[in-house]
């Protein structure tokens, strides 16, 4: 089914919905968000856009197989797990930068934790965008 | 650099994991990873295991966060003996299914979840902390049913079903358990709870919560009433999956049960009753289940479920003799279950068929191949020398020991009951003239195979083998190993004391 309505409105909401799950990814180290839950709605952005404009098209937006993000992400997670152990500090210990510059400092604190974050975010958007493509794929 | 040397074969998993997925279509590029990287792990599974021997028990807090609040990986003589053992399997196994497993199964991510179950079974076997535990058997269970269903066929996705209900069923009790145990003491560090257990007043309920934790291991390690998800199941897949779940899959609920029921809770009488009970009825009704199959993988599935029995016997009875046999059962029988399962494979490969009656000839066939099975087959049966002998000798002089005659029968009538399988597998494959079995086309018949992919299906056999006959004929330092080991396993509080004094927490 393809209404202009929601092919228009698609356009607009892949960007703002990108935004906004990097918004909640940066939110997490503190209050609810996180990994998981940006990474949710970064699928959400591209499965909506691949309803509105067929799955054809998103692909070729991603440009890269989905399933590619999921040893990204936990290849991301694992060198931010395995960081501290180069200054002695126990695997997974939260190693933190010193605070950033004004224009910088909205992304908060920025340590090993966020960059385990984001490799949760990838591996999440795999293999949600990699299922979900697999079904519309196969029906 | 040896700080944080027990976390090593943990990580090293999960980078072979991430490296196999980022290859996930060069599949022969997989293969030479997956080899080279499972002989890298065993060096350091090695190094891990001279090092504990060495030095005793390692402790390491991730995240840095201080005991027990912090997730505690623990290195301890049994954990460092099941990490070097799962490597061996590991280094076998990964070299045995890149040559029998055929390509269209290994091109949907064979090598890159076996690596990650590899990961789990390590890391369930180095946690010091129970939720921990659960996520690695989580790990265990998800990767398991994917290298069960791989391939798609109806056979497998109707064992697949039955092995994934009650295994999901059991994670749900454990789950429970561990929420019970929370609510109760407000820990999840092993160590700590060793100490916050015993001080709660209400008995009753830890009693209960005691049985929560033996039903649902219970149902992992495939004990008396809860096993039939596992002959169910086991045929099914390549049989390079289920050598590494005969020789592994059901030792973890077996250690899970050894560690928790002498770290955390004390056996009673009454739950030594009950473990007595269940280990007499799995090594009856194992041995029963064998003895009528015709399938020889479902017959070795039921071996896997009888010999379970030893081990819970031994922690059944509760001392320091028992414990020491039913650890070097454990041992002996990793490497003996893991070959056996890959000799059934290259069977299989010979004759393109499971079934005994079918099967023979195969001594005539096949001399050199014939004797070299004959080692796993004899070291199951435990001929003296062979392994399967020196624990069971422990186990019945234990036995004596506490006055439990019972067991003692069962034992005796469960290596009896063994040793007819074994000789009339021996007699009707290897020795009866079979019948003219059907030459299947496009079948990978063993003798079509070159000669590396021959070596890489061989190989991993005589290296098991050779392990094997090392823990029958130097059964003096196996044995020192497993009574070391019961002896930390006896009096915890070598334990306790390496997880809350030496876990120094390293200064920022």
């Amino acid at each position: 089914m393809r209404t202009l309505i929601l092919k228009t409105a698609s356009n607009y909401m892949l960007p703002l919905l990108l935004v906004f799950s990097v918004f909640i990814l940066l939110r997490g180290h503190y209050l609810p968000g996180g990994g998981f839950v940006g990474g949710l709605i970064a699928s959400i952005a591209f499965v909506l856009h691949a309803f509105a404009n067929g799955l054809e098209t998103t692909k070729e937006l991603i440009r890269i197989h989905p399933g590619f993000l999921m040893p990204t992400g936990l290849g991301l997670a694992f060198v931010s797990g395995i960081g501290p152990l180069f200054t002695d500090k126990p695997f997974m210990t939260g190693l933190w930068f010193p605070e950033l510059p004004p224009p910088l400092s909205v992304l908060g604190n920025i340590g090993t934790a966020l960059f385990f974050d984001i490799g949760v975010y990838f591996v999440v958007l795999g293999v949600t965008l990699t299922i979900i493509f697999s079904i519309s794929e196969s029906t | 650099m040896t700080e944080q040397l027990l976390l090593y074969p943990l990580l090293l998993q999960m980078f072979l994991a991430i490296v196999l997925m980022f290859s996930w279509s060069r599949i022969s590029w997989q293969k030479g990873i997956s080899i080279i990287g499972s002989f890298l792990n065993l060096g350091v599974a090695v190094w891990l295991f001279s090092h504990v021997w060495e030095n005793g028990t390692q402790t390491i807090q991730a995240g840095n966060w201080a005991p027990p609040f912090g997730i505690t990986f623990v290195a301890d003589s049994l954990s460092a003996t099941l990490v070097l053992l799962t490597s061996i399997a590991g280094v076998a196994v990964s070299s045995f299914s890149s040559a029998s497993v055929i390509p269209s199964r290994l091109k949907f991510g064979y090598f890159p979840i076996f690596h990650f179950l590899l990961l789990g079974l390590n890391g369930a076997f180095l946690t010091g902390d129970i939720f921990n535990l659960y996520v690695w058997f989580e790990i265990i269970i998800i990767t398991s049913f994917v290298l069960l269903t791989i391939g798609g066929e109806k056979a497998q996705l109707e064992g697949a079903m039955k092995y994934f209900t009650l295994n999901i069923l059991a994670s749900v009790i454990f789950l429970t358990a561990i929420a019970v145990l929370y609510g109760l003491t407000g820990s999840l560090n092993m160590a700590d709870l060793a100490g916050k257990v015993a001080a709660v007043e209400n008995r009753t309920l830890i009693q209960v919560n005691a049985l929560l934790f033996l039903i649902g291991f219970g149902i992992k390690s495939a004990v008396f009433p809860l096993y039939f998800w596992l002959p169910a199941s086991y045929h099914t897949p390549p049989s390079a999956v289920s050598s590494i779940f005969g020789g592994l899959l059901t030792k973890v609920g077996v250690y899970a049960l050894l560690r928790v029921f002498t770290l955390i809770f004390e056996l009673d009488t009454f739950l030594q009753n009950v473990l007595l009970t269940i280990a007499v009825l799995t090594l009856f009704s194992g041995a029963i289940g064998a003895l009528v199959q015709n399938n020889i993988r479902k017959m070795f599935s039921y071996l896997v479920i009888c010999h379970i029995g030893y081990m819970i016997a031994g922690l059944g009875m509760m001392t320091e003799v028992a414990i020491a046999g039913a650890i070097f059962y454990l041992i002996h029988d990793i490497l003996v279950k893991t070959n056996l399962f890959m000799v059934t494979g290259v069977i299989y490969k010979l004759k393109a068929t499971n079934s005994m009656k079918k099967l023979g000839g195969l001594y005539a066939d096949q001399p050199l191949l014939s004797l070299l099975f004959a080692i796993p087959l004899f070291s199951l049966v435990g001929i003296p020398p062979l392994s399967g002998f020196w624990p069971k000798l422990s186990l019945i002089g234990a036995g004596f020991e506490t006055g439990n005659y019972v067991l003692i029968g069962a034992i005796l009538f469960a290596s009896f009951l063994t040793l007819f399988v074994v000789v009339r597998f021996w007699a009707e494959v290897f020795w009866k003239n079979g019948e003219k079995v059907e030459k299947i086309r496009n079948f990978p018949y063993f003798n079509k195979l070159r000669n590396y992919k021959k070596f890489q299906i061989i190989g991993p056999i005589v290296f098991l083998s050779i392990i094997t006959l090392y823990v029958g004929f130097g059964a003096e330092n196996i044995q020192a190993l497993a009574t070391r080991i019961s002896y930390e396993l006896m009096n915890s509080e070598g334990y306790i004391d390496a997880v809350f004094s030496n876990a120094r927490i390293m200064e920022k």
